[in-house]
C-alpha cells in the first residue's frame, strides 16, 4: 500500500508490520536484524500523523493493536498504558471522570508513542513543558529486544534520547503520565485582535500567566499590519462558571463527519483564495476582545472536523513548516520572514504562532524558549527552493526547524541548529539502535 | 443491572474490540483465551473502559476435555449469562491443508469442531436458564466451498448449519443464537492480505454484533453490503460456479 507522513509528501510502497502483542514486536526486530533488508532501518509507526518522513522506513511496525490502557489511578491521576493508544481515545474515556491531557497538539489523533518520539508541545508550552515533562517512565524495546524502562532518573540518557528522538532508539511500548484534573470539558476563551506582529508579541507577554495561549496570524498581510492575529487565550472552566445547559460538564465531543472526500485541484489553492479566506477570518473577529466557553474540541483540535483536511492542498502534497526562534530576536527574525512570505504570496491557509517557555534536556525536542510560527505550503516545483531560503534565516538567527514537520531540510541545516545530535548519536550507538532504527527522515539527516 | 458477558477467543480483533464497547456499558465480563498474558492487558483495558468486572481464564478451545471444567467455572461465577460470544479462530493455508491430512484435520479441529463441543456445553445451560444469546463468528466463507479456502469454508460452515440446528431446538426456551458473518476484516489474522475497499475495522464488526444481539437478528453479514455479495454467490449454478477462479 501507499504510505505517507500527514503532509502526504513523500509516498512510499509498504506493507506495515502490525504485531498483536509485545512478543511478537520482538520477533520482528529479531528476524529484521537477520534479513538483508536488516542494515536499512525499521520505525514505529502510531497514526502517521507526523508530516514528512520521519515515519517511513523500510520496515514499519506500527502501534494500531498495542492500545490498550494498563493501570489507571484515580487518586493521582497517573495514567499507564499501551504506546498505540490514541489522545482521542484516553479524552474519550478520561473527560466524563475529570481528566483531561497534559500536553496536547492540535490534533487528537496522535498516539502516546508518537507524542513521545515527537515530544510534541501544546498552547501551553509556556508554562508546562512539553509532553516529556509530565512522563513518570516509558518502556522501550531496544535493537536486542530487551525491554528497557526509562525515566529521568532510570537509564536517563536513553530517556533524553526517546524524548523527541523521532523512534530512532528503539520501539517505545508502554508509557505512564500524569493526567491533568479539570472540572469541566469547557474552555474559557478569550480572543484579542492585534494590529500587528509587535502588538501580538507584547500581547504573548502579558498573558504569559494565562494556561492556554495561541496567535492565528494572517500571513498575507503586510506593511503595518505585517503580522496581525487573532490571539486564542483559555482556561479550563470551572464547574460553577458552566453556562446553563452544560449538563455535567464532562461530555466528550463528536468527532467530526466532515470529510474532505478527493484531492482538491491544484487551482482550488492560489494566492487570491488564500487571501481572500485569511481576510474572512481575521474580520469575524469585530471587536477588540471578546470571550466565550467553548468544548475542548474546537479549542483544541478545530481541524480534526473535517477529515482528511490534509487533501486540501492537492495530491502533490504540502509541507507543513515550523520553525522557533530564540526570544530575543523573535521579533526581527519573524519580521524578517513574514515578509518574505508575504512577498512570495505563498500564503498559508493556517499560520500559527506561539510562545514557547523553556526548553528541556532531551537531545532532540524542538522547543526553545522564544516563538515558534508554522505554516503550510503546497508542494509545487519552487518551493523547496524557498524553504532553503528560509531555512538559512532561521539558522541566522539560531532558530531550528521541528523534525515532526520536517520532510526536506538538509542534514547540514540540521546538525546546525540541533547541537545536541552528536550526543544523541552516541546513546543510539551504546544501545545499538545506529544501524536498526531508521527513518527516511534519518537517513536524510544523517543519523 | 450489569450485563453478563462470556467471551470465547477474547484475544481476537473482532472480540477485542466487542469487549470494549461492553465494557462501555459497564458489564461483567469473563474472558477466555489462550494467552494469559494477553488476556490480563485485555481486561485491565476493560475495566478502565467502565467494565464492572473483568475476569479472564485460560482455554485451549482444542483442548476438548477441558471444555467442561472451564466452562462450570464461568457459571459457578455468573450463575447466568446474558451473552456468550465464540469469536476463536484461525486462517488456515489452504496450499498447506491440500498437502497434508493432519493440517486439514488440525484446522478442522480448531474451526468447527472446538467451537461444536463448547456449543454443546453451553446450550443446555442456556436451555436450563431459558434465557439469554449465543453468538458465534463464522466467516461468509461458510456460504459455499471455494477452491481459495474451502477448508476453512468446510469449517464455518459446519458451525453454520449447527447454529441452525441449535436455533431451532433452543427457541421454544427464548434463547437467541445468533450467526455472525463477517466478510473481510483487517486485523493481525489476515495482516498478510492486500487491503481494498471490500475490508471492514473489527470496529465497525464489533458495533453491528452488538446491534445483531439486541435485535434477536438469526444471522448476520457483516458489513451489511456482503448479504447482497453472497446472496449472487450462493445462486450461482454450480456448472458455471466450478470454473470460477474463486
Amino acid at each position: 500500500m501507499k504510505l505517507s507522513g500527514w503532509g502526504r509528501y513523500p509516498q512510499i510502497e509498504i506493507t506495515p508490520l502490525k504485531p498483536a502483542h509485545t512478543p511478537a514486536v520482538q520477533s520482528m526486530i529479531a528476524a529484521q536484524a537477520n534479513s538483508s533488508l536488516g542494515l536499512s532501518g525499521l520505525v514505529a509507526r502510531g497514526l502517521g500523523r507526523s508530516y514528512g518522513d520521519s515515519a517511513l522506513a523500510n520496515t514499519l511496525i506500527t502501534t494500531q493493536y498495542l492500545d490498550h490502557f494498563l493501570a489507571f489511578d484515580e487518586e493521582t491521576g497517573i495514567l499507564h498504558c499501551a504506546s498505540g493508544v490514541s489522545f482521542a481515545e484516553i479524552l474519550k474515556v478520561f473527560v466524563p471522570k475529570g481528566w483531561f491531557l497534559p500536553v496536547t497538539p492540535g490534533t487528537q489523533f496522535v498516539t502516546v508513542g508518537g507524542a513521545i518520539a515527537s515530544d510534541v508541545h501544546g498552547k501551553n508550552h509556556h508554562l508546562d513543558g512539553s509532553f516529556s515533562a509530565h512522563l513518570i517512565n516509558l518502556k522501550l524495546m531496544v535493537a536486542s529486544g530487551e525491554i528497557l524502562e526509562c525515566s529521568a532518573t532510570q537509564h536517563r540518557e536513553l530517556f533524553l534520547a526517546t524524548c523527541g528522538g523521532m523512534g530512532l532508539t528503539g520501539i517505545i511500548l508502554e508509557a505512564s503520565f500524569q493526567m491533568l484534573a479539570i472540572e469541566s470539558a469547557y474552555i474559557q476563551e478569550t480572543t484579542w485582535k492585534t494590529h500587528n506582529l509587535a502588538e501580538t508579541l507584547v500581547l504573548f507577554d502579558e498573558f504569559q500567566k494565562t494556561t492556554y495561549s495561541v496567535a492565528w496570524i494572517d500571513c498575507l498581510s503586510t506593511g503595518k499590519q505585517l503580522g496581525r492575529s487573532l490571539l486564542m487565550l483559555g482556561e479550563h472552566a470551572k464547574k460553577e462558571d458552566l453556562a446553563e445547559g452544560l449538563g455535567e460538564g464532562l461530555q466528550t465531543a463528536k468527532t467530526g463527519k466532515l470529510s474532505i472526500p478527493i484531492d482538491m485541484p491544484n487551482a482550488v489553492l492560489n494566492s487570491h483564495s488564500v487571501k481572500a479566506f485569511n481576510s474572512l477570518y481575521y474580520n469575524k473577529i469585530r471587536q477588540k476582545q471578546t470571550q466565550r466557553q467553548v468544548h475542548y474540541a474546537p479549542f483544541f483540535y478545530p481541524l480534526d472536523s473535517l477529515q482528511n483536511w490534509n487533501r486540501l492542498y492537492g495530491k502533490n502534497g504540502f509541507i507543513q513548516y515550523q520553525f522557533v526562534l530564540p526570544k530575543s530576536s523573535g521579533l526581527e527574525g519573524l519580521t524578517k520572514i513574514l515578509s518574505k512570505i508575504a512577498e512570495s504570496k505563498r500564503g498559508s491557509f493556517l499560520a500559527v504562532l506561539k510562545a514557547f517557555g523553556k526548553g528541556n534536556d532531551n537531545y532532540l525536542s524542538f522547543p526553545v524558549e522564544g516563538y515558534t510560527l508554522a505554516l503550510d505550503f503546497k508542494i509545487d516545483s519552487t518551493l523547496f527552493t524557498f524553504l532553503n531560503e528560509l531555512d538559512s534565516i532561521v539558522l541566522d538567527y539560531s532558530g531550528r526547524l521541528y523534525l515532526t514537520k520536517d520532510a526536506r531540510m538538509s542534514e547540514a541545516t540540521f546538525k546546525q541548529s540541533y547541537p545536541l545530535w552528536e550526543q544523541f548519536q552516541k546513546v543510539r550507538a551504546q544501545y545499538g539502535a545506529e544501524k536498526r532504527f531508521n527513518s527516511l527522515q534519518s537517513q536524510r539527516l544523517g543519523l | 443491572m450489569h450485563k453478563n458477558i462470556l467471551i470465547i477467543g477474547a484475544t481476537s480483533a473482532i472480540a477485542q474490540a466487542t469487549i470494549r464497547l461492553y465494557a462501555e456499558q459497564n458489564a461483567n465480563l469473563y474472558l477466555l483465551g489462550r494467552n494469559l498474558e494477553q488476556l490480563e492487558t485485555i481486561a485491565a483495558d476493560a475495566k478502565i473502559r467502565g467494565a464492572n468486572q473483568a475476569v479472564f481464564s485460560a482455554l485451549d478451545v482444542t483442548e476438548y476435555e477441558t471444555h467442561e471444567s472451564v466452562l462450570n467455572e464461568v457459571f459457578e461465577k455468573f450463575i447466568t449469562l446474558d451473552t456468550i460470544l465464540i469469536a476463536h479462530g484461525t486462517l488456515p493455508d489452504q496450499a498447506a491443508c491440500e498437502q497434508s491430512v493432519a493440517v486439514t484435520l488440525q484446522e478442522l479441529n480448531t474451526n468447527a469442531l472446538s467451537t461444536i463441543s463448547l456449543l454443546t456445553l453451553l446450550a443446555n445451560r442456556l436451555q436450563t436458564q431459558q434465557s439469554g444469546c449465543i453468538a458465534v463468528i463464522s466467516s461468509v466463507a461458510g456460504d459455499r466451498g471455494r477452491q481459495s479456502n474451502y477448508v476453512y469454508g468446510a469449517a464455518k460452515g459446519m458451525v453454520s448449519i449447527f447454529l441452525q440446528g441449535l436455533r431451532n431446538r433452543l427457541m421454544p426456551y427464548h434463547v437467541h443464537v445468533l450467526d455472525i458473518k463477517p466478510g473481510f476484516v483487517d486485523t493481525p489474522m489476515t495482516a498478510e492480505f492486500k487491503k481494498g475497499p471490500l475490508w471492514a475495522q473489527p470496529e465497525q464488526i464489533a458495533k453491528s454484533i452488538i446491534n445483531a444481539i439486541g435485535k434477536r437478528k438469526n444471522t448476520l453479514y457483516t458489513p451489511v453490503f456482503w448479504a447482497g455479495i453472497m446472496f449472487i454467490i450462493r445462486h450461482v449454478p454450480e456448472v458455471i460456479f466450478k470454473r470460477l477462479k474463486l
